[in-house]
This record gives C-alpha cells, sequence and structure tokens, in this order.
C-alpha cells in the first residue's frame, strides 16, 4: 500500500499545480465554490467560458479525450488527479460539466466523424454549452415511458412533448434528446435519440423555481421542433442504448457533494457552547460526530480504491455509486442537525446571523434533490443490487406491451 | 496511488480461504458450538503448518518477519470462517504486547513459542461490566506478585501466559497502571470457564491470588500500551469484522437468489434487494476504513489512532447490520439452531465488544480528532 503517485502521476499533478496557482481562484474558506461566489454577478457566465477557454488551451479539459477532438489523449487517473488539484480552488464546473461528462462521450460513440471534429472542441473551449432532455413529467426513474414524441418527415423528424428537470437549459447552446419515434414498440424499443440547436424554432424554457428558492433547472416544451435526420444519434429505435451511455457517464460526473459537510459541523461544534457546556464534550454529539466521520471517512477510502483501479488501466464498476448515496442522505442529516444544535436559532437563515451565512439552512432545502437528482436512494439501491450483486431484476409487467396500452394514472 | 494489497498478500489471502473453507467449515465450527472443547486445536496446529501465527513475529525470535498487511489479509478470512480459535488473543495481543513491550529475554522466552502456535497468549484486561480505565482497574501487583480478578478475558482459560494491566500505584492517572506477563500455570491462578453469547471463542475469569508476575515494559506506562496495544489490535479484529460481514451478505444473497415467493425469486423483491445493498455498502465503507488502517499501521503512521477507531466502529457496524439483516433475509430459517445465520450473528456481537464498544471507540475516535497530531502528508495530497 502506498499513497504516493508514480513518477508519471507526479508530473502531472506538479504541472495541474503550476497552471492553477497562475490562473485558478483560490478559495477564501474551505467551503466556498465557484458559484457562491459569483452565482448572482451578471457576468458570471462570462468569466466561466473564460477560465474554460484558458484550461482548455492549456490541456486541462477533456483529458482523456482523443487527441483529434481537442483533448489530451490522458489517462483517467490524471483526470482523478486534475479533479484533486483544481478542487483546492475555486472553478466553474457546473456549465459545463453535462455536456464534457455525459454528452460528449456520447457523440464519440454515436456521431460522424465531421460532427466528432466540429462539437465537441467547441464544448471544451466552453464556446457552446450543452443539456440533456430526458427526464419528463411522467418519465423519471422509468425514464423509458417517455411520451416526447417524433415523427418522420422527409429528411427531418418532427418532435412534440415536454421535458423537465434540465439543467442549464435556458443557457444551453445544443442540447441532446431521447424521443419515443414508434408508440407501437414496447416502451424501450421505440425510443431515438437525437442532438439539436436549443435555438430551433418551437422550443419554449420555462425555469422551476425548487423549494430552495433557486432555479437550476428548467422545463421545456417541444412544439413542432425539426431535427434534421443527419443529428439522429444510433439508429431509429434503438434510443435506450443511447440514453445508457450518456447516463453511464453521469456515475462517473457526479458524486460530490458541494454543501457543507462533515468538516463543517465540526467547525461550528468545536466553537459551541451548549447549555451544559462545550458541544465537543457532549457525549451525543460527539457519538453523532464519530458515526458520519466514520462513513465520509468511508466513501474517501473507498474512492482511493477506485483510483487504484483506474491508476492500473482497469474500468472501476458501479460500486462508485457508493458515494452519492451515501454522502447525499447524510448532507442531509448534518444539515438537520446543525440547525438543531443551535436550538431555536437554527431556523434563522439570515446570512448576517447564521454561522457559514446560512449554508446550513440552504442545504436543508437543497438535499433533497441531491438525494434525487443522478438518481434517486432508490433506484442507486437497485443498480447496486443488479450490477454489483448480481440480484434478478424486478418483474416488468410493461416489458413487451406496445408503449401505446400501457396504463398511464393520473401523473 | 496504489491503495490496494499486493499481487503476494491476495495469494496469501487466497490460499487461507481454500485452506479455511475445508479446515474450518460450518460443520468444524459446530463441532465447538456443541461441546464443552474450548477451540479447533486441529484447526490450530494446521494454521501453525502455514506458520499463521508467527506471520509478523521478526524472524530472529521465530517469526516469518512479514509486516501486518499480511496478517490483515489472514484476518478477513479467519473472520469470514468464524474459526474457532485463540487466534486473535494469542497473536493480535499476545504476541503484539511482547513485540511492542517485551524485553529481549522475554521475548526469547515466548515469541518462538507463540510464533509456532506451541503456545497460547491472552490479555486481560477488562473488570466486569465497566470499560476498562486507570480509575476502574482495581488488580494490584505489590513485590512482584499480582492480586484481582479478570472477567471476561478471552481465551484466558486455554492460554499458557497472561498480558495483564494491573494497578502499581494510586490514583486515577495514566501512570497508575503497569503490564505484566502471568504465567497461567503457576502458583495463584484460578481459572474459570465464563458462558458467552457466542461458544465457538472460549472465554474465563482468572482470579489471581499472589500468583507471580513478571513486568512487561517499563513501569507506569501500562496505559499508554494498553491504549497502543488496542490501536493495533482494533485493526486486526476489524479485518475480521469485515470479513464476517462479507461472508453473513454472501449467505443472505445466496439464500434470496435460491428462495422463491410468490412465483419468484426473493432477490427480486426490491425490499429484499435495499436490504442486501444496504449490507454490502455498509460493508465495501468498512473495507476501505480497514484498508486504511491497515496502511497506518503497516506504516507506523501517527494517524493510526484516528484511522484505528473509524475502522474498528466502521466495522462493527457492518458486521452487526449484516449478521442481523441475514437472519431476516432467511425468515423463519434463520431463526433455527440448524441454519447457520446464529453464527455470524453471535460472532459479530462477540467482535463488536472484544477490545472495547463502538460507543467507547467512538470517544477514543472524537479524542484523537480533536487533537490533532502531525500527519503524514502522503494521504492528504499526493506526492511532492
Amino acid at each position: 500500500m502506498d499513497f504516493s503517485d508514480t513518477k508519471d502521476e507526479a508530473a502531472f499533478r506538479a504541472g495541474a499545480r503550476a497552471w492553477l496557482a497562475k490562473n485558478a481562484e483560490p478559495k477564501r474558506g474551505a467551503f466556498e465554490t465557484w458559484d457562491s461566489r459569483y452565482r448572482d454577478e451578471k457576468d458570471a457566465l462570462a468569466r466561466a467560458k473564460d477560465y474554460q477557454r484558458r484550461k482548455a488551451e492549456a490541456g486541462f479539459a477533456g483529458i482523456t479525450w482523443p487527441k483529434e477532438y481537442g483533448g489530451r489523449g490522458g489517462t483517467p487517473i490524471e483526470q482523478v488527479i486534475w479533479a484533486q488539484e483544481e478542487g483546492e480552488y475555486i472553478a466553474p464546473r457546473g456549465y459545463f460539466e453535462i455536456g464534457l461528462g455525459m454528452i460528449m462521450p456520447t457523440l464519440f460513440a454515436y456521431a460522424t466523424e465531421e460532427q466528432k471534429r466540429r462539437y465537441p472542441p467547441k464544448a471544451l473551449r466552453g464556446d457552446e454549452i450543452w443539456c440533456q432532455l430526458f427526464s419528463e413529467p411522467a418519465a423519471g426513474s422509468d425514464l423509458a415511458g417517455l411520451r416526447t414524441r417524433a415523427v418522420k418527415d422527409g429528411t427531418d423528424w418532427v418532435v412534440n412533448g415536454q421535458k423537465i428537470w434540465t439543467s442549464g437549459a435556458h443557457r444551453a447552446d445544443y442540447g441532446v434528446v431521447v424521443t419515443r419515434s414508434d408508440p407501437n414498440a414496447p416502451k424501450h424499443k421505440g425510443l431515438t435519440y437525437f442532438f439539436l440547436d436549443m435555438k430551433s424554432p418551437g422550443i419554449e424554457i420555462r425555469r422551476i423555481k425548487q423549494i430552495s428558492g433557486a432555479s437550476n433547472f428548467n422545463e421545456v416544451y417541444f412544439t413542432d421542433v425539426r431535427i434534421p435526420d443527419s443529428q439522429r444519434l444510433g439508429a431509429v429505435g434503438t434510443g435506450w442504448g443511447v440514453a445508457i451511455t450518456t447516463l453511464m457517464n453521469e456515475r462517473l460526473t457526479s458524486g460530490e457533494t458541494r454543501g457543507p459537510d462533515w468538516d463543517e459541523l465540526f467547525g461550528v461544534v468545536k466553537d459551541l457552547e451548549l447549555e451544559d457546556g462545550p458541544a465537543l464534550d457532549n457525549a451525543a454529539v460527539r457519538e453523532k460526530l464519530a458515526d458520519w466521520y466514520v462513513r465520509r471517512q468511508g466513501v474517501r477510502w473507498t474512492r482511493f480504491r477506485t483510483m487504484t483501479a483506474l491508476s492500473r488501466g482497469e474500468t472501476p464498476g458501479p460500486e462508485n455509486s457508493i458515494g452519492k448515496l451515501v454522502l447525499a442522505a447524510q448532507a442531509q442529516d448534518i444539515a438537520a442537525y446543525a440547525m438543531d444544535l443551535l436550538d431555536s436559532a437554527g431556523a434563522v437563515s439570515d446570512p448576517e446571523l447564521a454561522p457559514l451565512r446560512g449554508a446550513f439552512q440552504d442545504s436543508v432545502l437543497s438535499t433533497p434533490g441531491s438525494r434525487i437528482a443522478a438518481g434517486t436512494d432508490e433506484i442507486l439501491k437497485n443498480i447496486i443490487a443488479e450490477r454489483v450483486l448480481g440480484l434478478p431484476a424486478d418483474v416488468r409487467v410493461d416489458k413487451d406491451q406496445a408503449f401505446k396500452d400501457l396504463p398511464t394514472g393520473k401523473r | 496511488m496504489n491503495f490496494d494489497f499486493s499481487d503476494d498478500q491476495k495469494v496469501l489471502r487466497d490460499q487461507a480461504k481454500k485452506f479455511l473453507s475445508q479446515q474450518s467449515s460450518s460443520a468444524r465450527v459446530r463441532r465447538i458450538l456443541e461441546s464443552d472443547v474450548p477451540y479447533d486445536a486441529e484447526l490450530w496446529r494446521g494454521m501453525a503448518e502455514n506458520g499463521w501465527q508467527g506471520t509478523a513475529v521478526p524472524e530472529q525470535y521465530g517469526g516469518a518477519g512479514f509486516g501486518h498487511l499480511e496478517l490483515c489479509v489472514i484476518a478477513e478470512e479467519l473472520g469470514r470462517s468464524l474459526a474457532p480459535t485463540p487466534f486473535s488473543s494469542s497473536v493480535y495481543l499476545a504476541t503484539e504486547a511482547l513485540v511492542l513491550a517485551g524485553s529481549d529475554a522475554q521475548k526469547k522466552a515466548w515469541l518462538p513459542k507463540l510464533a509456532m502456535g506451541e503456545g497460547i497468549g491472552c490479555f486481560a484486561l477488562a473488570e466486569g461490566p465497566t470499560a476498562p480505565s486507570p480509575k476502574t482497574i482495581k488488580t494490584r501487583v505489590k513485590d512482584g506478585t499480582i492480586t484481582g480478578t479478570k472477567v471476561p478475558v478471552a481465551d484466558g482459560d486455554v492460554a499458557d501466559v497472561a498480558v495483564v494491566a494491573a494497578r502499581t500505584a494510586d490514583g486515577a492517572g495514566d501512570d497508575a497502571l503497569s503490564l505484566f506477563l502471568v504465567d497461567l500455570a503457576g502458583p495463584g491462578v484460578t481459572r474459570t470457564v465464563v458462558k458467552t453469547v457466542d461458544p465457538t471463542r472460549s472465554h474465563a475469569r482468572l482470579d489471581f491470588d499472589g500468583a507471580p508476575a513478571e513486568p512487561l515494559g517499563a513501569a507506569g506506562q501500562g496505559w499508554p500500551l494498553v491504549r497502543a496495544l488496542l490501536d493495533r489490535a482494533a485493526v486486526l479484529v476489524a479485518f475480521e469484522q469485515v470479513g464476517g460481514a462479507q461472508g453473513a451478505l454472501d449467505m443472505a444473497r445466496e439464500y434470496a437468489m435460491g428462495r422463491f415467493a410468490f412465483g419468484r425469486p426473493i432477490a427480486s423483491f426490491q425490499a429484499i434487494k435495499h436490504k442486501l445493498v444496504d449490507m454490502y455498502v455498509a460493508t465495501e465503507l468498512a473495507r476501505s476504513n480497514a484498508y486504511y488502517a491497515a496502511w497506518a499501521l503497516s506504516t507506523g503512521a501517527a494517524e493510526l489512532p484516528v484511522a484505528a477507531a473509524a475502522a474498528r466502529v466502521s466495522a462493527t457496524e457492518a458486521f452487526w447490520l449484516s449478521a442481523k439483516e441475514n437472519i431476516q433475509t432467511h425468515g423463519g430459517m434463520g431463526f433455527t439452531w440448524e441454519f447457520d445465520c446464529h453464527l455470524y450473528y453471535r460472532r459479530a456481537k462477540l467482535l463488536a465488544l472484544a477490545l472495547g464498544s463502538a460507543r467507547v471507540w467512538k470517544h477514543k475516535l472524537m479524542d484523537a480528532i480533536a487533537e490533532p497530531r502531525p500527519t503524514s502528508r502522503a494521504t492528504h495530497g499526493g506526492s511532492e
């Protein structure tokens, strides 16, 4: 066992550190993110694009991408090392990670050579932003139940329907969309996958206001939107397989929680007096802190095991889903407990009064979403059960019926 | 980055697994469970032929001179197979205590025997239903003889020698205790077998009445040594617990795949799938914490107290969850003597208490976190 880098890894890390020291912005507090500093600035997007362009020019964006499409041609372990080092700074990630982490790998697998030379390099430089149009009001965990219709008309497809939970659609230049092209086929078999210009006529975008008051997601309405057949990815009727390619990459992209976690809770506990003495001397508080610490460390060292697999050129499996499953629920519990410790003042979210400018109160309102996005707790457990433990899939009553004949319920 | 065991260590683990699947089968474990025989002597001799007891003992004292990582992979398989032997008492505690604190003469006298499995050691710390500390320990040594009662002492009924923590000064200070070696075949020692929840691991009450006691380590250093010893043993026991948790999970999975209800395998029901995933997640987190603790133990890192306590708490939780939910997955059959579920269940609870309960280890963890020590930079940001 050895935590140190190989010679090549050390050289890469040194290069990454040197570039970041010159180009990235240091955190002012351990908990600060790019979002928390710039979210409300008018030039937030322009600033993010500028950083991304410089990062791409230095060869630190698209680390594992092929060189001919603008990437570095590097290894997955270099990607992990980069993420560690960049994590020491505030860096914009939210704008680009769906496009770069999930959609471009799908283009690499299914797009034409000409398309692969056209789109990924621009996405990599932050010139063009992509969004992912998958979920629908009646198709979330059961994504294959989606209803947005695509009908062939000459060399185009005409698309009608509604998507939801689309992160960043309001600022996206392009999107990928899964549609139902054949309602007579069983639900997984009648789907077709496209990419499209988000400025196409017939697209209407509405922001969704979340329980936290923030609006990170959108509803996207399609009314007679025309998509050229040349922008189809994969064969007609095989859209499910293409969508899985996108989602498999989601697993590698997501997983880091960005709200206050154990360290922030410990920070509060350290300085807090309870009615009977310092919080850090309170047995109940200590035991809770210990439980959460142990789980957080367990996830951390599990990632080190994943890195070891990557370092050896092996592919890590879906056991990676453990991190999101454990930490999203834990972040919710930690935020709620931090508020409990402040007693009735825990309800105060005023940034001038609350610890960490109200981060725990914000977290209580945002963490329910973390337990849903990129696979609910329940879906992640199903994935681990089936792909890691090899347990049988659930019985599917809708598997062999034509999609149009499936019962739909009221919602 | 190489956060994994080496190929040689994995080969050793595979060999241990194969050996134990035959020599510590459930039929063999049940022979101990269902008789008054304290441990499986044939298995113990087989382990000695493999050299396991001497894994981490220096070659000059008759051991194999490997490090603790080798001992960790063996421990994991011992845990999985529920091996009914005094291995943890003799190897993780008595042997480690001698290596840590023994004089050259004491090492020469005891280590070769312990390393060959010809002698058995035990560690006598607890004195009834209170977590042991310099405040609570009453057993006292005066003028080279020891008087007092230690209970429960794992393998105290079969051991040849005991490492005993005893009072050498008044008061509750860390310097009030010292460690001693007591020859259990000598005068002034009465041993009584005590019944526990897991009859596959024997326990005793040791009554000392003026028994000769030989100092182990410096006078007044007993408590720091006990803490160091428990930290080291906690890592090894955590591997046993991880092995046990995995064994119970494997058993639950196999049963769920083969058991049909409502026209389908119960493993296809989400209620069962999610239960098994909870067991899997807890076991993997425990395994990862144990790996980190193994690294800290094998490199003598300053992080050992934090790493050992985290591994201990994590592994205790995982084995308990896995063992109890294995019974529930089996339904009524899991509650019968005939099925092996209770073997894991008993061992899970026993190991949760050996070396002190999770409650106590959580407080040790918080003590170690709240008092930051210098850390090895390698774990916190790659190489320089």
